[in-house]
């Protein structure tokens, strides 16, 4: 069953990639999509078997990768209870997302290409969450950077587009070569990379000193913390978060199915599997959590001023990752897996439903054009409205169990360290914001009155190519191609049922999965539900801490959603121009936040153009005028001037010959005389 | 065969072809034609008897195999072949990858036919050659025999700045080919023969491994090339025809690492000990260096030269660890870096022929109107970045485990490479193939010819295949690597047991 679950997207991608031109994109559309349709069914099959019954889960060997002296690397597919959820967020969200494609990409003559993109992406992360081994985790991380590669840049006419894609893979990479150097350390201190072998050995390590990189550090801190780049680099944390927002350039779905529900929560699993590692290595951990809240707050609060629709939700999908890493930093791993399950829910369902907004406004992305849209599309209102109320933590809805679980772990946790109490802050204060800015999203799209002149147009339509310079068979092509003209003229449509459907699945799980299933992720069915796929220390107590703290820490977070939303409701409702005002009086802030803390700017002065430099420098200076001008061109130029030398000797006049004989006979005569002297 | 074993039947194999050339006259189609069948069905042929070495090849062994011994010059100068688990993969890749340079200029080359069939199948001997002699003399006959038709290829089937080219190749060549000739022959002097399996088993005193060690170095670090000798590449490849490009980066410059794994390494295991450190330096000069270089080039060919630069620093880097991941990770290296390099150069190759510039700006948008091409680009440009699931990793990845172990610095710098190269061929593969179609002059480009599909159809599946299964190769090296390693720790523990002793 598990091969069916991970192979069946590989074959769809074949087929629709391959055969895509042929079997036309109906076809292509139908056959990966019940492809994973079927995945989803059978990955909930596997879930009730492995996590909620007795199974303790299973890893079938495939066949050998390689075998190169001591180290053996199986292609495996493991499967335990981590996996089982993770198998169930990913096909379950990544089956809606094709689902819901048929109707948002229905323009697109692209679409075979579209689907096989998908599908392969479904396969590299199923890859990435059932791997055994630390080399297969790779082969699917680095699988799902090349799917999200090609669609952020499936609109490969757009020049952001591509601009986009390019970024999200090298900044990517720059987390791969931490990853890749952990992979090294655990093989140099461990002899092995599969999981078990690796997490066998761990405890024997613990406290052990190995001298890298010129210092003498504890081994699995330094490996912890290799490992830990890596998913910085995927998740989208402070430092390498700056891929994620330029990743909405591509189309919606795919922002809802890898840039909030799976591939960027990879991170999250990967230091969820690694858990026998970081749990010993409290330095690291701690690294984690001071890295997760930074994150919560420096997203949330970019949040607050982004006009995109997508960019906002993407902002605050880099806030709440934050989140699950500063669960996973003060030791909750659980919790931090609990909040990517929900999360996953209601995280694609804002994202679907600002597809389904996008849709209506005829591929509008700027609030500032939306206002009052309840009325035109009351169905997507209503989906978005659910999709706020779990995302901000309304009680009850998904959002509340796990983050507030979240919060609530980091308070308890601080009473031992520093770190996790700073987490506490931000995620409490991050919390405020979320609800702000969530509410604001709403109110700017769906209530008030749609301006009479759109404003004009943002970063992410600065397309030069019209319709009219594509190729023949692309002249309509994308729907972000479209001109910006058309509103105003169509009234705004509600979506057709195929994309409104997956939202409604997508309600359901926003509302009712953390009611359903907090007592299994992290309340008192915690140990038959993870069988030990998590690992904690003996002394890891957080999760009865966290039931031990004071009302006001555990009402904190509640308290900054409604505070949050009454002064949402107060600037672009009640009061609306409250906003502007602000941004007036307290320019420089403003545009501190909307420029992203300046971020982009800063790795273009202190990266981007110092390598473009260099490289300039070496090719002119140190291979032109150094290597090659000492070299070769040097002796050839040396040569050349030895032999005008010699031209310039060889006069043709008989009375210079007979000077310069005359010059050596007298020195030969000279020598020997001097030398008959001696 | 004369009496000759099956390995000189493979080496030769070409020569017979060349002879059926020489026969033919006239420029007609007809005669054109006969001239391209016939060299396609020779270099198949040969590949075809390679495989048959292949079947009988026992890769649990370490010891040289087919050997065939005849005398020759007298005096211990001998004719000696033979294969092991060192030189097998590459004489594999040198008669898999000849079809595939044929095929490439079936089209492209339309003067002097004959000619360049005639420099090809004498080059393709003279490879084969390298990697079966057991005779340091014959070897070096091979070893830079090899440069006369590679000359010839650039400076008559050449671009516009070909003299330069050559020149510069000859100036840089001949600094190290005059050094290898004198250590070759000091080690005649030393041990009374070139024969290569004795030499292996020959100690010499450690101020002699010193300057033999040195001497081989000069003309192998040019042949990889390695920083800073590396300056001729770029230009070399830049003039040269697709099909020369192609044998270039895929097998002549695997010719500098396979010199360091037959002699230095084991002959001179005290200074490759010694001049680890430096080897490691230039490694990750090389790497970040020429990464960093390859992003602002403006010709396509360039930049890929200058990427296969940076690719050869994991392999010598791999190869001085003198750990079973960092050889056997350094050998797989050289062996992906000739299948994707190689077809590389043939995707350059695909659109030099329809528009005839190299020059990146001249494109864009190609996509459009060659999706196969995109894909094929694609896949080839994944395989040079290093993704999974391509050969390029394996190669990465083991080579990068070792250095680990032997040393973390060197490890650390040179992983930076995966950023740098994920960055050039990225921003390439963007310039070229993304964006809008607008120039007039690609409008009616397109897209593969079925003789091009089947040209690349095998490197993509092998490509693939080797990514997922690479154990195949990966066996064939084994016992020659642990051989070498357990030979290798053995010496230099004799050495420090003695030091310990006086």
């Amino acid at each position: 069953m598990i091969y069916a679950i991970v192979f069946l997207p590989l074959v769809g991608f074949l087929i629709a990639g391959a055969l895509g031109p042929w079997i036309g994109a109906r076809a292509s559309e139908f056959v990966t999509t019940s492809f994973l349709m079927i995945c989803a069914v059978l990955s909930w099959i596997v879930f009730f078997d492995v996590a909620l019954g007795h199974n303790h889960g299973y890893a079938p060997i495939i066949g050998n990768w390689m075998t190169v002296g001591d180290l053996k690397i199986d292609w495996a597919l493991r499967v335990d209870t981590l996996t089982a959820v993770m198998l169930v967020v990913v096909n379950t969200v990544s089956s809606l997302v094709h689902l819901y494609s048929v109707g948002y990409m229905h323009e697109d003559p692209d679409r075979p290409r579209f689907f096989a993109y998908l599908s392969l992406f479904t396969f590299a992360m199923l890859m990435l969450v059932t791997a055994d081994n630390l080399v297969q985790m790779f082969f699917g991380w680095e699988g799902v950077g090349l799917a999200s590669y090609l669609l952020i840049g499936f609109w490969y006419q757009k020049p952001s587009a591509n601009a986009a894609a390019i970024k999200a893979f090298v900044v990517n990479r720059v987390g791969d070569f931490g990853f890749a150097l952990g992979i090294f350390l655990v093989f140099q201190l461990t002899k092995s990379l599969g999981f078990e072998e690796v997490f066998a050995a761990v405890p024997g390590l613990a406290g052990k000193t190995i001298h890298v990189f010129g210092m003498d550090v504890d081994a699995l801190t330094m490996a912890a913390f290799l490992l830990f780049i890596g998913a910085m680099g995927k998740s989208a944390q402070f430092f390498l978060h700056t891929w994620l927002p330029d990743a909405m350039e591509g189309p919606t779905p795919v922002s809802a199915l890898i840039h909030a529900a799976t591939m960027v929560t990879a991170g999250v699993f990967m230091v969820a599997r690694l858990s026998p590692i970081f749990e010993h290595a409290p330095a690291a951990l701690e690294f984690v959590t001071i890295i997760g809240a930074v994150t919560a707050f420096f997203a949330a609060t970019v949040g607050l001023v982004q006009n995109d629709i997508k960019r906002v939700i993407a902002y605050s999908t880099c806030s709440q990752l934050g989140y699950m890493f500063v669960a996973e930093g003060v030791g909750a791993y659980s919790l931090g897996i609990f909040h990517l399950f929900t999360h996953a829910f209601f995280k694609a369902l804002l994202f679907l439903g600002a597809g389904s907004v996008i849709h209506a406004m005829h591929h509008e992305q700027d609030m500032r054009n939306m206002g009052g849209l309840r009325k035109d599309i009351p169905f997507t209102f209503a989906m978005m409205t659910i999709g706020t109320l779990a995302l901000t933590g309304f009680p009850f809805t998904s959002g509340y169990f796990s983050k507030d679980g979240i919060i609530e772990a980091a308070f308890a946790a601080g009473e031992h360290h520093t770190t996790a109490m700073i987490g506490f802050v931000a995620t409490v204060v991050a919390a405020g914001l979320t609800s702000y800015y969530s509410w604001r999203l709403v109110f700017m799209t769906f209530f008030g009155q749609r301006p009479a002149h759109p404003v004009a147009v943002n970063h992410s339509h600065d397309e030069p190519a019209s319709a009219d310079e594509h190729a023949p068979g692309h002249d309509d092509h994308a729907h972000d191609d479209h001109g910006h003209d058309d509103h105003g003229h169509h009234a705004p449509h509600e979506s057709p049922l195929v994309m409104l459907i997956p939202l409604a699945v997508l309600a359901v799980g926003a509302l009712a999965a953390g009611y359903v299933f907090e007592p299994d992720f992290a309340g008192h069915a915690y140990a038959e539900f993870w069988k030990g796929a998590i690992f904690t220390g003996e002394h890891n107590e957080i999760l009865h801490e966290m039931h031990a703290i004071p009302a006001w820490a555990g009402y904190a977070p509640t308290a900054m959603m409604v505070l949050g939303f009454l002064v949402s409701l107060y600037v672009y409702v009640l009061k609306p121009g409250t906003a502007q005002a602000l941004a007036r009086t307290f320019p420089r802030l403003y545009q501190f936040l909307l420029n992203k803390w300046y971020f982009d700017e800063l790795y273009d002065f202190l990266f981007v153009r110092p390598a473009f430099a260099l490289g300039r420098m070496f090719w002119k200076g140190g291979d032109g005028a150094i290597i090659d001008g000492l070299g070769p061109d040097g002796v050839a130029a040396r040569v050349a001037d030895g032999a005008r030398l010699a031209v310039r000797l060889q006069t043709g006049y008989v009375y210079h010959y007979a000077f310069a004989m005359l010059i050596g006979v007298a020195a030969v005569v000279t020598y020997f005389v001097a030398g008959g002297l001696r | 065969m004369f009496g000759f074993g099956i390995l000189s039947g493979v080496t030769f194999l070409p020569l017979v072809g060349v002879a059926f050339l020489l026969t033919q006259k006239g420029d007609d189609e007809a005669s054109l034609r006969n001239i391209r069948w016939a060299t396609l069905a020779t270099t198949l042929a040969t590949f075809a008897l390679s495989l048959v070495i292949w079947s009988g090849f026992d890769t649990t062994s370490a010891a040289f195999q087919f050997v065939e011994e005849k005398n020759w010059l007298g005096s211990g100068l001998v004719y000696k072949m033979g294969v092991d688990g060192f030189s097998m993969p590459f004489v594999l890749l040198t008669t898999f990858l000849m079809p595939f340079a044929i095929l490439a200029s079936w089209d492209s080359i339309q003067k002097r036919v004959k000619e360049y069939m005639i420099a090809f199948l004498v080059l393709e001997t003279l490879m084969i050659g390298v990697f079966c002699a057991l005779d340091l003399v014959l070897f070096y006959l091979f070893f830079e025999g090899g440069l006369i038709p590679m000359f010839l290829i650039i400076g008559i089937w050449g671009g516009k700045r070909r003299v330069y080219a050559s020149f510069k190749f000859f100036l840089y060549t001949l600094v190290g080919s005059l050094l290898m000739l004198v250590a070759i022959l000091a080690m005649y002097g030393k041990a009374g023969t070139t024969d290569i399996t004795v030499l292996l088993h020959t100690d010499f005193p450690k101020e002699m491994q010193t300057w033999l060690w040195l001497a081989f170095f000069a003309s192998f670090a040019v042949k990889m090339p390695m920083w800073p000798v590396h300056t001729w590449l770029p230009d070399a490849h830049v003039e040269a025809p697709t099909a020369g490009s192609v044998i270039l980066a895929a097998i002549l410059l695997k010719m500098g690492g396979y010199g360091f794994i037959r002699f230095s390494l084991p002959m001179f295991p005290d200074a490759s000990t010694n001049f680890a450190p430096l080897i490691y330096a230039l490694s990750v000069i090389a790497i970040v260096y020429t990464s960093l270089v390859a992003l602002v080039q403006e010709d396509i060919k360039k930049l890929i030269a200058y990427s296969s630069v940076a690719h050869m620093g994991f392999v010598t880097m791999g190869l001085f660890t003198l750990n079973a991941q960092g050889m056997q990770g350094a050998i797989f290296q050289m062996i992906s870096h000739g299948l994707v390099s190689g077809a590389l150069f043939l995707c350059v190759g695909v659109i030099y022929d329809r528009m005839h510039t190299r020059e990146i700006a001249a494109y864009g948008g190609l996509v459009n109107r060659m999706p196969i091409y995109a894909f094929v680009f694609m896949l080839f440009t994944m395989a040079n970045v290093g993704l999974p699931g391509t050969t390029g990793f394996i190669g990465e990845f083991l080579s990068l485990t070792g250095a680990f172990q032997a040393n973390s610095w060197v490890a650390l710098i040179a992983t930076s490479g995966v950023i740098f190269s994920a960055a050039y061929a990225l921003y390439l593969y963007r310039r070229v193939i993304f964006g809008v179609l607008d120039k007039a002059s690609l409008k009616n480009i397109t897209d593969l010819t079925p003789r091009e599909i089947a040209i690349f159809t095998p490197l993509v599946l092998l490509t693939i295949y080797y990514g997922v299964q690479p154990q195949a190769i990966l066996n064939a090296t084994q016992a020659s690597v642990d051989n070498l390693i357990q030979t290798h720790t053995a010496l230099i523990d004799a050495v420090k047991l003695a030091a310990a002793g006086q």
